[in-house]
């Protein structure tokens, strides 16, 4: 039996010792443990939060919402209050600067939103608003864009606005809403005066409704919800949008605390690695103590109890450190909260933020550690003999078990789901063991092909990353992650941006007019012919509903159990649908083929985009009944394509082939490509003055809003990507601290011999060059395989080597490196060589 | 009385396919409170004889039997409860805890034994050894000669039964090594300790009851003074 006293004692002892160098191990898991505990805190403190103000973010009890005119409901009369909105994307022209953007218009009426506000500048422009007369209140990223002040105008369709405030938020909304769809608010009034709302228009009518305060309007509800469904009325209630935002935003929170996770398992292979080092040295006091008698499992837990105490220091200060951080993530996240977020201790994260890094720094030091129940007495005569492989060893196979265990455990408890935490746990083995490989691999190649003919600088750099204790591997490893997740990010975006600016090339289309009515038509293509400009796809567009799917209708799908019935989305969704018996560039079939009307009988064959029949378990030959404005057509899928959403085009989950709906109701896109900006500013100008219900989307917008979009999340991602790369840098100080005194002894041998402090220097920088740039290749090259699946797999693009971008990451990853190594290294060089001697440096 | 008892030892190891022999047959007993010192040339395989006889490592055969116990019958947790109360050593490179104060060393073994004390007992074995002033001293900051007479303190200090020294003086001037000698002679007299000596010093071995010669892993010669 262990005497725990005594152990503690001893453990005490060595503790006085190694204090500065156990918190130079520890400090590696600050900085993930700050970032679990900052988003833990914070997404807590948002959970909270999206309760408390549950209602301002619907703004009212009850939104009911149809792509029809709602009518008059059953429960207006029990409302309070009482408004309406109609929603829809429409052209806005700002004239004074003779330009125009497709915008989110939304017409009010009524004092929406009964709970928040709409927030203006100035503070009085939503009353001003509301007070009557041809205002607007415009998003404030339109009013930055136009260069808008308040007291301008806009034209909305046939109707001048007067510009009464900038709008700085809306219920519910957040930044990047505002990016995608910025709003424009016009009052009801002057909504059929605008001419905008036609046949093709998708719009969206809602009512807002207050009730008396404590009603249970879940309850309320109960009686219409059947009706609703059936006219496909969507009923959204307070206890509903608290709900799906707080799944979203828990979704999110867990997303980023599994990036921070990554960030903390870099510095546990700091840990690891520092602890390795630390067992070393230790080795010989190991030896003396077994010689003294004392049992190998007591000496395990002398050092055990210190890496204990260290763990939970570096747990305490990382979660006091994410305790303080998290007051500033509701800047980083502002544009993506829906609500404003409270700051304070969350102590549920501070405990869990203790636990993970007790646990994880026991379970990576463990790992070194195992080695001093292997080490022989006999070391005390014979230090040869003291350090031993441990491959063999069945208990560091059973650490390494729990390492798994823990990684998959914690995972598990973040995303819920058996398969996704196992995807995890292979990724994180798979992105480990690809840099762990890359470094080896670089390494030896570096050894095996430097030419002997370098200089003796050049060579004693180079040696001296494989000098014993020296930690290259683990450097790479952690640096290099680092390296990698902000340079795939950095590719990725780059790479997004470049194919969306690309697709302005020779024969693609960068321009797209929609919502155009059928006597409108004729006009539009005049003024687009009659500027040299080529239309390069014209597209007729029906729209229609499913009302069958193999004979299962809405209320039929409605019975049946879960795991049978088909989505309801599929009987509520307004289709757009053209027809053609060809495919466009954009578009190839991966199964079946294009059948036109009458080949086979008089069945109509429809095509469906692939991923919309996989995700639906649609079969070749299903029969679909649509319902064409009142009257039911029976088609049997013919083919599946894969479509390409990344052009400028139109694209379509269902095809029709000719002959089939060429009477029915219809509106027109028209594709073209511009020449140059100014060609599109004024076709655009002319179109919107003499159609304002025409919308345009040109690719110049696109690719704005892409890169405002992408800037906001990339935002938020570096900022995480932060964490691994601080990580990083505080693995490197701890080792190049631990092998301070290996240097010194190195530098002041190699000044015995004759060398000059200004060799010893060029060798020191050219081995932290070499470090440095063996991280940031193995990053940089892990980063490249990383962009060129995700861009072939997940945005399908071709892959483009960013080079210029890589070396940028390089030099700045190399430089910090040498910089770092230099400011530690200061004192070596100019250590006397009698300190050493002495052995008191 | 036989305190050691050694029978056909012998110590092979594996080199690759190469099987290295380093000890060979060896036979030979000690009685408590003799005085014996091993000799021979580097590489003779004294360094690991000692190690047998002490514990530290067993034999590939044969047997070792200290104070009446055979240790190949021991696992090594075992062996290490055998050195705390029966076996006490000194070491060339002097060997004490870098971490611990001279006091807080010698204290080692005496809490092990859990003696209430230790701390008490260490002071009079410093004292002893002419270190009282320098109790709170680490092993850094004391010289060769002191950090062995550390060491002394520290390998008596469980009153052990049997004490080995591997060249004790062997890192340390002809002043400082002749005063250490004189301290363990002392000591080893006081508490009537078998002493084993393993050196390659003549004059030292000289010093010793017995002499053992060993060489090429064989014992060569037993003569006793």
């Amino acid at each position: 039996m262990p005497d725990f006293n005594w152990i503690f004692k001893m453990a005490m002892r060595d503790f006085r010792k190694n204090l500065s160098r156990l918190l130079l191990f520890v400090s590696s898991i600050v900085v993930g443990i700050a970032a679990l505990v900052a988003i833990s805190s914070f997404g807590e403190n948002l959970v909270k939060d999206i309760d408390n103000q549950a209602k301002e973010l619907l703004g009212a009890d009850l939104v009911l919402e149809n792509n029809k005119p709602l009518g008059d409901q059953a429960l207006d009369s029990v409302a309070v209050a009482m408004a309406s909105e109609v929603n829809f994307a429409s052209m806005v022209a700002f004239p004074k600067k003779d330009a125009s953007r497709l915008t989110q218009v939304r017409a009010l009426e009524g004092d929406f939103p009964f709970y928040g506000k709409l927030e203006t500048i100035p503070v009085e422009g939503d009353a001003d608003f509301r007070s009557g007369g041809r205002k607007a209140l415009v998003e404030k990223t339109l009013m930055a864009q136009f260069d808008a002040q308040v007291g301008d105008s806009i034209k909305v369709g046939a109707v001048m606005f007067q510009i009464a405030g900038e709008l700085q938020k809306v219920p519910g909304q957040t930044g990047i809403t505002a990016s995608v769809a910025p709003a424009v608010y016009i009052p009801m009034e002057y909504l059929a005066e605008t001419g905008l709302v036609q046949y093709g228009s998708r719009v969206e009518y809602n009512r807002y409704l207050q009730f008396s305060p404590g009603t249970d309007v879940d309850e309320l509800i109960k009686p219409f919800e059947d009706q609703w469904e059936l006219d496909r009325v969507d009923a959204d209630t307070v206890e509903d949008r608290k709900q799906s935002t707080g799944r979203s935003f828990g979704n999110l929170s867990n997303f980023l605390s599994l990036v921070a996770f990554i960030a903390l398992l870099l510095g546990c292979v700091g840990v690891a690695s520092a602890v390795n080092v630390f067992v070393k040295e230790k080795l010989a006091s190991v030896a003396v103590l077994r010689c003294l008698g004392v049992a190998s499992l007591d000496v395990l837990l002398i050092y055990l109890i210190e890496i204990v105490i260290m763990g939970l220091f570096g747990a305490l200060i990382g979660s006091i450190l994410g305790t303080l951080l998290q007051f500033i993530l509701p800047v980083i996240f502002a544009d993506f909260l829906p609500v404003e977020v409270t700051v304070g201790i969350s102590w549920q994260s501070v405990g869990f933020g203790l636990l993970t890094g007790l646990l994880v720094s026991v379970l990576f030091a463990l790992l070194p550690l195992l080695k001093v129940r292997n080490v022989s007495p006999m070391a005390t005569l014979r230090p040869e003999t003291a350090d031993s492989t441990m491959l063999k060893d069945p208990a560091r196979w059973a650490v390494i078990v729990g390492i798994l265990l823990f990684i998959f455990g914690f995972s598990f408890f973040l995303l819920k789901k058996v398969v996704w935490a196992l995807g995890f746990t292979g990724f994180v083995l798979v992105a480990f063991g690809a840099l762990w490989g890359v470094g080896k691999l670089i390494m030896w190649a570096v050894r095996r092909f430097l030419p002997i003919s370098l200089s003796y600088p050049w060579r004693q750099a180079l040696a001296n990353l494989y000098r014993p204790n020296n930690q290259t591997i683990s450097l790479i490893a952690t640096i290099g992650l680092g390296t990698a997740m902000i340079s795939t990010l950095f590719f990725l975006q780059n790479q997004l941006l470049q194919e969306a600016k690309f697709a302005d090339k020779e024969d693609q289309p960068n321009m797209l007019m929609f919502d155009i009515q059928t006597p409108q038509l004729e006009e539009v293509r005049a003024t687009v012919t009659d500027r040299k400009m080529r239309i390069l796809q014209e597209v007729p567009i029906v729209t229609m509903q499913l009302n069958e799917i193999n004979g299962i209708d809405k209320k039929k799908n409605e019975e049946k159990p879960d795991e049978e019935n088909y989505s309801r989305w599929l009987y509520n969704r307004e289709f757009r649908v053209t027809y053609r018996d060809t495919l466009i560039t954009s578009e190839s079939l991966t199964s079946g083929e294009l059948i036109p009307l009458g080949a086979r009988g008089d069945s109509i064959f429809v095509s469906l985009e692939r991923g919309f029949g996989e995700g639906n378990k649609f079969k070749l030959g299903d029969e679909l009944i649509f319902n064409v404005q009142g009257r039911p057509i029976k088609t049997y899928i013919g083919s599946f394509r894969d479509v390409k959403f990344n052009q400028v085009s139109t694209n379509f989950l269902v095809l029709f082939p000719n002959g089939v709906l060429e009477q029915a109701p219809k509106f027109h896109v028209i594709i073209t490509k511009t020449q140059n900006d100014r060609q599109a500013a004024d076709v655009q100008s002319e179109i919107v003055r003499e159609f304002p219900n025409i919308s345009i989307i040109n690719l110049g917008t696109i690719v704005e809003t892409l890169e405002d979009i992408l800037g906001k999340i990339s935002f938020v991602i570096q900022f995480m990507a932060f964490f691994s790369i601080a990580t990083g840098i505080l693995v490197l100080i701890s080792s190049l601290i631990i092998s301070k005194y290996q240097r010194m002894r190195e530098s002041i041998l190699l000044r015995t011999l004759g060398a000059s402090s200004g060799i010893v220097r060029v060798i020191n920088t050219l081995e932290y060059f070499f470090l440095g740039s063996l991280a940031s290749l193995s990053g940089i090259l892990l980063s490249f395989m990383a962009t060129f699946l995700l861009g072939k797999f997940v945005f399908e693009m071709n892959f483009s080597l960013a080079w210029k971008e890589g070396l940028v990451i390089y030099l700045a990853i190399t430089g910090l490196t040498i910089v770092l190594g230099w400011l530690n290294g200061r004192t070596i060089i100019n250590q006397p060589p009698m300190e050493i001697l002495r052995g008191n440096g | 009385m036989s305190i050691l008892a050694i029978r056909n030892l012998s110590k092979t190891y594996q080199s690759g396919s190469r099987k290295l022999t380093v000890l060979e047959n060896v036979n030979f007993e000690i009685q408590s409170g003799e005085t014996i010192s091993i000799v021979g040339p580097s590489g003779s395989g004294k360094t690991t004889l000692l190690g047998l006889c002490a514990g530290l490592d067993s034999g590939s055969t044969g047997s070792v039997v200290l104070n009446g116990q055979a240790l190949e019958k021991l696992n090594e947790d075992q062996r290490a409860a055998v050195r705390n109360k029966d076996v006490g050593f000194i070491f060339q490179n002097f060997q004490l805890l870098p971490t611990l104060t001279a006091l807080e060393n010698v204290m080692v073994p005496l809490e092990l034994k859990k003696r209430k004390d230790a701390k008490e007992k260490a002071l009079e074995l410093l004292e002893k050894v002419g270190l009282k002033d320098r109790a709170t001293h680490y092993p850094t900051q004391l010289s060769g000669g002191e950090q062995q007479r550390v060491s002394i303190a520290r390998a008596f200090a469980n009153e052990p039964k049997i004490l080995f020294a591997d060249e004790p003086t062997g890192n340390l001037d002809t002043e400082t090594g002749e005063m250490i000698e004189r301290l363990i002679f002392d000591m080893n007299k006081e508490k009537g300790t078998t002493l084993i000596l393993v050196t390659h010093d003549l004059e030292l071995a000289a010093k010793t009851q017995r002499i053992i010669h060993i060489k090429g892993g064989k014992i060569q010669e037993d003569t006793h003074a």
